[in-house]
């Protein structure tokens, strides 16, 4: 194909279909991700952007189809061909998923610092004071103040709780982050802020995303490419921009449209 | 001088014959035979035995009798028995369409073949004290029965239903064998079987509640009776050395069959779902709210969301027992002292270090005048 | 423990009416089966299918079936709670024994072959042949941190412990130290995280490479866990906050004892508190040997 020497994609996803009796969420879909590419995928709600999220995690089963990743040894594994203890291992190593729903991303009973050292101790980290320093460094880096490290997220605001959430996740250095509308919901100057943010740690980390979110503006600002779904099937993919300048399907057209009217 | 404490053999003595003196009551007045209570006090003795998983009137009696008429000590007494049980051999499945009916309702169709059957019901009393019962007069002789319907004339409600295809079947009996909660531990998740066998064991408030529960919203199920019929039924065995049926007898029995509304899930058409009750004796109460919980279980197993207690298997069935709750609830009367010295140490180490950590500002150091 | 449980001619206890230590020899097996898995997998629950006992559950029907299934005619046995031989509990339990097996009790921990308790281990050393029968509540160290059996049983088959760990960070970020007294968590062979009930954490290292066989029933919860002799038992902690015991800044009021654990026993209604032997055997022991603290 391409005269140029390409590296090897982190993520490989092909064929993945999923079937909720008689509705497809997701039909045949195929992507391919980079590492330090921010890919997002935008649609409508009940157009099977989250399940493609679930189905990439690993957390919902798919009905055909295949994941494939890169590990960090440089192997390329079959996702549903891991173990449950490998799978695990991975989610909570060189993973990450950002929850819309904090509470289901975050323990709200344990403290932040437990909550961003939780992923420390669940790789064998035993020394208090280190895993203290840590979950403290990364609550500077989302700028939590430090006095807040024993404070449970049921105490902090809902932008507090996704930075939060982006602390507890890239504790391990992940190399994929997933993220599920981790802004909606949040005040206009807040979604602001964090998605700021996490352009910014994104950069700096070289982190590979994948972001799902109805907001063009989210994608505009976050992502190098954009896939757009629509009831379950890729109605467009290509690079940020190209898409939302100059869509090429009708659906993309109306979706970018809409947003200019409102 | 402290001697610490002895003697503990001699006050557990003490206490017991206490307790059979507490038993007996006033000697004054005639001891309860065990046949008055198996008699006047019978869905008392059917709650025991269907809580116990006994079939045993007398024994149940008996039991009662020996607790005080503490029904969940009674329930253990029963169970502490059969425990002990040999056993010989499972029955045949009871055919309960073939019940001779004492009592049989529909509540979804008005008219139905063999006709509704009242019998011995409180349901249309109005509940006012009978202060005539204190006197001992008999009541007046009931009106004879007819001839008690043809089983054959009375089908159960979820048969008719059934032959249209707008009822689920009763699954297939692949005459597999049937676990046995009281022989292996559970392992989640549990069967359908595994999970009626604890329903019916499980404490009637328990259940009650539960089932209560998810028709306030928590879990709606749009359940309809289709039918409570209570009554004898035979009971037969198959001995391996014989290889044909042979009957042992008849027991009572009363069973409620729920029918639930249900939109369809994707394969699965639009049709009505079933919840299950059985208990030994007459027990409507028991047997409904069974067949509530049931159908809230099977919630995983129908695509529908397991989100409240009445739908989760592992809340519900650990939970049913009157005798593991009423055990570990109680239990808190055994002495803790161990483990309260250990509590008691931290605490008051960390009120000194709280005490210390209040301290520390720079302030006048306040002496308490008394010490 | 004694093979002479097997020999038919002593299986019936006299007068009681009931199977040699009350369960039938099919119920043993399926219990001494249990048994035999727990020690080849040290600190993993097997279920087993707890009967019904004649005693509620919650008071050591666990402990009970453990102890019924192992026992054998010439066993002496050792039952305590707290500590001590004379609780009530503990009367009931070695008295059921006696009436079903008609086996030989003692208070003395050295001289006992089979030692059934609940929330202590006895100061004296064990010795091997010894067989130490926990009652036990709770099996699951993980229950409170993830109430659904599917998830914890999945999380011991993973060796996924980062949770529990959670709990002591949290417990050390608020008081600055691990505040867990009792039913402390440990690693039993490297392996599985196990609840070790509800003992004081005190007693926890005397669980460590002990010569006895160590034996855990819980009865509601259908569960047999062991640890054979001489096996690894650590407790939980972090490398800059390690395991501590309790430490009791005084003797025994009675027999002068140190480093041993303690019950506070309230002489009146003014304050008055003295501090005695929680091992009752312990204490008699050494007061028969002439020590004496401050009280005696």
């Amino acid at each position: 194909m391409s005269e140029f020497p390409t590296t090897e994609p982190l993520l490989t996803v092909s064929g993945l279909t999923k079937r909720y009796g008689r509705r497809l969420a997701c039909d045949r879909i195929d992507v391919s991700l980079d590492p330090g590419e921010v890919l997002a995928v935008v649609g409508e709600s009940g157009s099977g952007k989250s399940t493609l999220l679930s189905l990439i995690a690993g957390e919902v089963a798919a009905d055909a189809g295949c994941v494939s990743y890169r590990m960090r040894d440089g192997a390329t594994r079959d996702l549903a061909a891991l173990s449950e203890a490998e799978r695990r291992a991975l989610m909570r190593t060189d993973w990450g998923f950002v929850r819309q729903d904090a509470t289901q991303g975050l323990r709200m009973a344990v403290s932040a610092g437990g909550n961003v050292g939780e992923r420390l101790m669940g790789i064998g980290d035993r020394h208090y004071g280190r895993i203290r320093a840590t979950a403290l460094d990364w609550l500077a880096r989302v700028e939590i103040a430090p006095d807040r490290v024993d404070d449970p997220p049921t105490r902090f605001s809902g932008g507090m709780r996704q930075r939060l959430q982006i602390a507890r996740n890239l504790v391990t250095s992940p190399r994929l982050v997933l993220m599920d509308e981790p802004t909606s919901g949040l005040d206009v100057s807040v979604q602001a802020r964090l998605l700021d943010m996490i352009r910014g740690l994104v950069a700096e980390l070289g982190l590979a995303v994948i972001i799902v979110t109805h907001d063009l503006a989210v994608a505009r600002l976050l992502s190098h490419r954009v896939l757009v779904m629509r009831g379950g099937r890729v109605i467009e993919t290509g690079l940020t921009d190209q898409v939302l300048d100059d869509p090429q399907a009708a659906y993309t057209q109306l979706l970018v449209s809409s947003v200019l009217a409102a | 001088m402290y001697v610490a404490v002895k003697g503990g053999e001699a006050a557990i003595d003490n206490a017991h014959r206490l307790l059979a003196e507490a038993r007996r009551g006033d000697p004054a007045v005639p001891d309860l035979t065990v046949a008055q209570i198996r008699e006047q006090m019978r869905l008392l003795v059917d709650r025991v035995m269907t809580e116990g998983s006994l079939y045993d009137p007398d024994l149940a009696a008996l039991a009662l009798k020996q607790a005080r008429g503490d029904v969940v000590e009674a329930v253990f007494l029963v169970r502490a028995y059969r425990t002990t049980l040999p056993r010989f051999g499972a029955t045949e499945p009871v055919d309960t369409g073939a019940m001779t009916l004492s009592r049989r309702i529909s509540a979804t169709f008005k008219d139905l073949p063999g006709g509704q059957v009242l019998g011995p019901t409180f349901d249309y009393t109005h509940r006012l004290v009978d202060f005539s019962l204190g006197d001992g007069t008999l009541p007046a002789p009931a009106a004879e029965a007819e001839p008690a319907a043809d089983a054959a004339a009375c089908p159960r409600v979820t048969d008719l239903l059934g032959q249209a295809g707008l009822l689920e079947p009763s699954p297939e009996d692949l005459g597999a064998p049937v676990g046995d909660l009281t022989r292996e531990p559970v392992d989640y998740p549990a069967d359908r079987a595994l999970r009626l066998q604890a329903l019916a064991r499980g404490d009637e408030g328990f259940i009650l509640a539960l089932g209560y529960s998810t028709q306030r919203g928590y879990g709606r199920t749009h359940p309809f009776v289709g039918e409570i019929r209570v009554g004898a039924v035979e009971l037969d065995i198959t001995p391996e050395e014989l290889g044909f049926p042979v009957g042992l007898g008849a027991v009572d029995m009363t069973e409620c069959q729920m029918i639930n509304q249900f939109h369809g899930n994707g394969p699965v058409p639009p049709q009505f779902t079933r919840g299950y009750g059985l208990v030994f004796g007459q027990g409507e109460r028991k047997a409904m709210a069974m067949a509530l919980v049931d159908r809230s279980l099977r919630a995983a197993e129908l695509g529908e969301a397991v989100v409240v207690p009445a739908q989760d298997q592992e809340f519900v069935l650990a939970h049913c027992d009157s005798l593991q709750a009423t055990g570990f609830v109680e239990h808190m009367k055994l002495p803790h002292y161990v483990d309260f010295q250990a509590e008691l140490d931290l605490v008051r180490r960390l009120r000194a270090e709280h005490a210390a950590r209040a301290a520390e500002p720079e302030e006048p150091i306040l002496r308490e005048a008394a010490e | 423990m004694n093979a002479q449980a097997t020999n038919p001619d002593i299986t019936v206890s006299a007068g009681s009416g009931y199977n040699f230590a009350y369960l039938d020899e099919g119920t043993k097996r399926m219990i001494r089966r249990a048994i035999l898995k727990a020690i080849a997998i040290p600190g993993y629950q097997v279920p087993f299918a707890a009967r019904e006992m004649p005693m509620p559950y919650g008071w050591g029907t666990g402990g009970v079936q453990v102890t019924a299934a192992i026992l054998g005619a010439s066993d002496v046995l050792k039952v305590i709670d707290q500590g001590a031989d004379d609780t009530t509990n503990a009367v009931s339990i070695r008295r059921f024994f006696t009436a079903t097996a008609g086996i030989a009790t003692t208070t003395r921990t050295a001289e006992a072959s089979v030692i059934q308790t609940r929330h202590r281990i006895p100061e004296a050393p064990l010795s091997e042949g010894q067989v130490l029968v926990y009652q036990v509540p709770i099996p699951e160290p993980l229950r409170f941190l993830e109430p659904r059996e599917t998830e914890t049983r999945q999380l011991h088959a993973l060796a996924e412990y980062g949770l529990m760990h959670v709990k002591l960070y949290e417990d050390i970020a608020r008081h600055g130290h691990i505040a867990t007294t009792y039913a402390y968590p440990v690693e039993v062979a490297g392996r599985y995280v196990m609840d070790p009930s509800p003992t004081p954490k005190f007693d926890n290292p005397k669980m460590d490479d002990c010569p006895a066989l160590q034996l855990f029933g819980a009865g509601r919860e259908k569960r047999i866990y062991a640890i054979p002799p001489y096996t690894r038992v650590r407790s939980l902690d972090f490398e800059d906050h390690p395991f501590r015991v309790q430490s009791f800044e005084r003797p025994c009021a009675l027999c002068g004892a140190r480093a041993i654990y303690l019950d506070e026993v309230v002489l009146d209604d003014a304050g008055g508190r003295m501090f005695v032997c929680s091992d009752t055997d312990h204490c008699e022991t050494r007061r028969a040997d002439g020590h004496t603290g401050e009280a005696a």
